[in-house]
């Protein structure tokens, strides 16, 4: 199975701002290292592939409430959206890339951005709902599969 | 990237001067991408975390690291394309 090339494979759950930026972070970096990186994008971690005009639906209360919960701001010390606003502020002021423009190049540099089914048709989300350049969505075992070829697997 | 050439040899200079953590190793990826093996390539950065960075990096993905200039708040890097 050891074609030589190596492998990181980051399962990408939270949709919490300090999480996804280090997803993207090392995603990034792993990439820059040559290694075949693939993001398998489930539960709250498909959100910032989301367009960003997609509202989730959700085919009842429970769903859509899944939408507002985990998403977009930070996991300590948020303060209703302050502290996300500070990071934000922060990281500008240090030069630090915000998560979309590391997404964004994440892409460029070939990351291999998988969206979990699962987890699409659970928030009634379809392809056109994502961005573009994903790969096809995926399921637990096609994940699994990656994790297996993987040196690196990270789940964040 | 500018041109230049020292030696015979073609050196290519990355500024990464003013990107965070991780822009300089994904910009020098991009760079080293572009030139030849034994080509050198010259970066630049600011972010004292390429003190590092670089050096672990280029280790781990066959290049040599040839010079490295700490001038406190620059840091300047030679790297030859393995």
């Amino acid at each position: 199975m050891d074609d030589g090339i190596e492998r990181m494979t980051i399962i990408c759950w939270s949709g919490e701002m300090d999480k996804v930026w280090p997803q993207y972070i090392l995603a990034t970096t792993g990439a820059a290292y040559g290694m075949e990186v693939t993001m398998f994008c489930t539960f709250w971690g498909l959100f910032p592939l989301k367009r960003p005009e997609v509202k989730i639906t959700g085919d009842n209360w429970m769903t859509k409430a899944m939408g507002v919960m985990n998403n977009q701001r930070i996991s300590h010390l948020n303060f209703g959206g302050v502290g996300t606003k500070m990071l934000r502020t922060i990281a500008k002021k240090h030069k630090v890339e915000p998560p979309e423009a590391l997404i964004a190049t994440a892409q460029e540099l070939g990351v291999r951005l998988a969206p979990c089914q699962m987890t699409m048709d659970l928030m009634g989300l379809t392809r056109d709902d994502l961005i573009d350049g994903l790969e096809e969505p995926l399921g637990a075992a096609a994940a699994m599969a990656n994790m297996q070829r993987s040196s690196i697997n990270l789940f964040i | 990237m500018s041109e230049d050439t020292r030696d015979g040899t073609v050196t290519q200079t990355l500024d990464a001067s003013g990107l965070a953590c991780p822009m300089p190793i994904v910009r020098t990826r991009q760079a080293i991408d572009k030139i030849a093996s034994g080509d050198l390539l010259e970066v630049i950065s600011t972010d004292r975390g390429s003190l590092r960075d670089i050096p672990a990096w280029a280790e781990s993905t066959g290049h040599t690291l040839l010079e490295v200039d700490d001038a406190g708040d620059r840091f300047t890097f030679l790297i030859q394309k393995g």
